[in-house]
């Protein structure tokens, strides 16, 4: 199957090192914008207690869940330690015509 | 001759989290995690809401399934008290007789809600809420109509208020105090609760005293000093959490509040340590001894104590935090909360943080309050500016316009 790209928001609406809620399809995602304006995305909820992710903190590469303080690299989805052991899911994202586009059904 | 385990008296979060820990840092020797819950280690926060709203089961919340501690060679008693300790010995002795010889030993023994004093035993309706299998119970009587009344304005009655209103139940709180939570909360942030369960039907009633409980088999109403009587279905007691010492009492461990640990969180016999909920343990060297009852405390100290255990010999120090989740807002604190409030930055939708400095205007504590978890990030902040220790600008704070991650950068 092929990625669908969908349209997320302008690059604007995502400041610098932060990170915003995107539902589609009744699933959320989590897009973040690095502070070298690099545009990542993973599954919105945490794989520890399905808290959304786009309530808790960025810091450099790094996803602070908001309640457990569990940590994941959003460029990989990497668990970076307890009380997270499993990965986000990732998916692409690109930036066209100052549109930040997410690959759904990846 | 096999080497003796390493034995986790206790088998909540702090203890699954101080076992699992130990198996993660290459731990290979024999560990047993004995606890007296039939269930595998699991967080608590969900049981006054998740749990009791029917929105989440045991398995969305424990640290481990127990096909999983098996996997890991976790060898967990389930529903066996410990009953004595000797440290001379180096043993513990199960209710069933087995005596055990142990290597290294935590003591995660946790607590039991505290009983109501002056209550009926035979009395099946007065609930308690500190284990999965009590909110189970307690979700059986939180029908839709049910009429609740809650005992204790804290965070357990504050929370099952919530989740009873959110069932459909009419309830009732009375606190004996002059506002809620007061005892860990700025008062504008009492407020603020005050304010929400009210708009969410509940009856709250301050600083009121329960004269009597009135019925035959059952409580079918309070009666307060005032005179006022309050019909109900069923009562919710959340007064405090009594932690389990008994067992390091009678070992001869120092025991306060708490069992007494050191900074690395050693009781005072060899090979002993404590986490958790039970454990009194020093943030500073000569700070006073303090237990901290939160998710926080029983992550950090389980993983800090595994490490030890295994000979890291490092001084425990984490900042203080905890949150609440009520109806569809959220609080959050972090550090020591002053008796000052040195300045307030509103957020959207009726939020704000409270910040508290010392004396060189560096950050000391922080508290939250907002609709979901939009104080988070705000909090998490004010985490690392609390470590950072830098002087900070109480008008800069108190701006919503001022980004902290900005003045941690600054």
């Amino acid at each position: 199957m092929s990625d669908q790209w969908i349209d997320v928001c302008a690059v604007d609406d995502i400041e610098e090192e932060d990170v915003i809620r995107f539902d589609h399809l009744q699933h959320s995602y989590a897009v973040y914008r690095s502070a070298d304006s690099e545009f990542y995305a993973t599954d919105g909820k945490c794989t520890h207690e399905a808290i959304h992710l786009a309530d808790g903190l960025v810091m450099d590469h790094v996803i602070e869940c908001p309640k457990h303080n569990g940590r994941f690299d959003y460029r990989t989805g990497k668990a970076l330690g307890a009380p997270v052991c499993v990965n986000l899911k990732t998916y692409p994202v690109r930036v066209e015509a100052g549109r930040v586009l997410l690959a759904v059904g990846a | 001759m096999n080497a003796a385990p390493i034995i986790i008296v206790g088998a909540g979060h702090a203890g699954g989290r101080a076992a699992l820990t130990l198996r993660e840092q290459g731990y290979n020797g024999p560990l047993m995690l004995i606890g007296d819950e039939p269930h595998a280690p699991y967080e608590r926060p969900p049981l006054s809401k998740g749990l009791l709203q029917g929105t989440a089961e045991l398995g969305g919340f424990s640290l481990s399934a127990p096909l999983a501690l098996q996997a890991l060679g976790i060898e967990h008693l389930a529903g066996h008290a410990v009953q004595a300790l000797d440290c001379d010995a180096r043993q513990v002795r199960l209710a069933d007789g087995r005596q055990l010889s142990y290597s290294g030993l935590l003591l995660a023994t946790g607590g039991r809600a505290r009983r109501l004093p002056g209550i009926t035993p035979g009395w099946s309706n007065v609930l308690y809420l500190r284990t999965h299998d009590e909110a189970l119970l307690l979700r059986t009587t939180l029908r839709p109509g049910a009429r609740l009344v809650v005992v204790g304005g804290g965070f357990i009655g504050l929370e099952v208020a919530a989740s009873a209103r959110a069932l459909g139940c009419t309830v009732t709180l009375l606190e004996a105090g002059p506002r809620l939570a007061g005892r860990v909360l700025p008062t504008e942030v009492s407020e603020s609760l005050l304010a929400l369960h009210r708009e969410q039907g509940v009856d709250v009633r301050l600083d009121v005293q329960i004269e009597a409980f009135e019925g035959a088999s059952q409580v079918e109403a309070v009666r307060l000093q005032d005179g006022s009587v309050i019909p109900c279905d069923g009562v919710v007691v959340g007064i405090g959490m009594q932690p389990n010492t008994d067992l390091a009492r009678q070992a001869g461990l120092d025991v306060g509040e708490g069992i007494r640990v050191d900074a690395c969180l050693r009781t005072g016999a060899p090979g002993v340590y404590a986490a958790g909920d039970v454990c009194e343990f020093r943030l500073q060297p000569e700070g006073p001894f303090q237990r901290q009852e939160t998710w926080r405390n029983a992550e950090a100290q389980g993983r800090h104590v595994a490490l030890n255990l295994l000979g890291a010999g490092q001084p425990f120090r984490d900042v203080p935090g905890f949150w609440s989740d009520q109806y569809h807002s959220s609080l959050q604190t972090i550090g020591q909360l002053g008796a000052t409030v040195a300045a307030r930055r509103s957020l959207a939708e009726g939020g704000f943080v409270l910040f508290y400095l010392d004396a060189q205007q560096r950050l000391q504590g922080a508290c939250g309050w907002g609709p979901g978890n939009s104080v988070a990030k705000d909090i998490k902040l004010c985490e690392r500016l609390i470590l950072a220790g830098q002087s900070l600008d109480a008008a800069a704070l108190g701006d919503a316009g001022v980004s902290l991650k900005q003045l941690l950068r600054n």
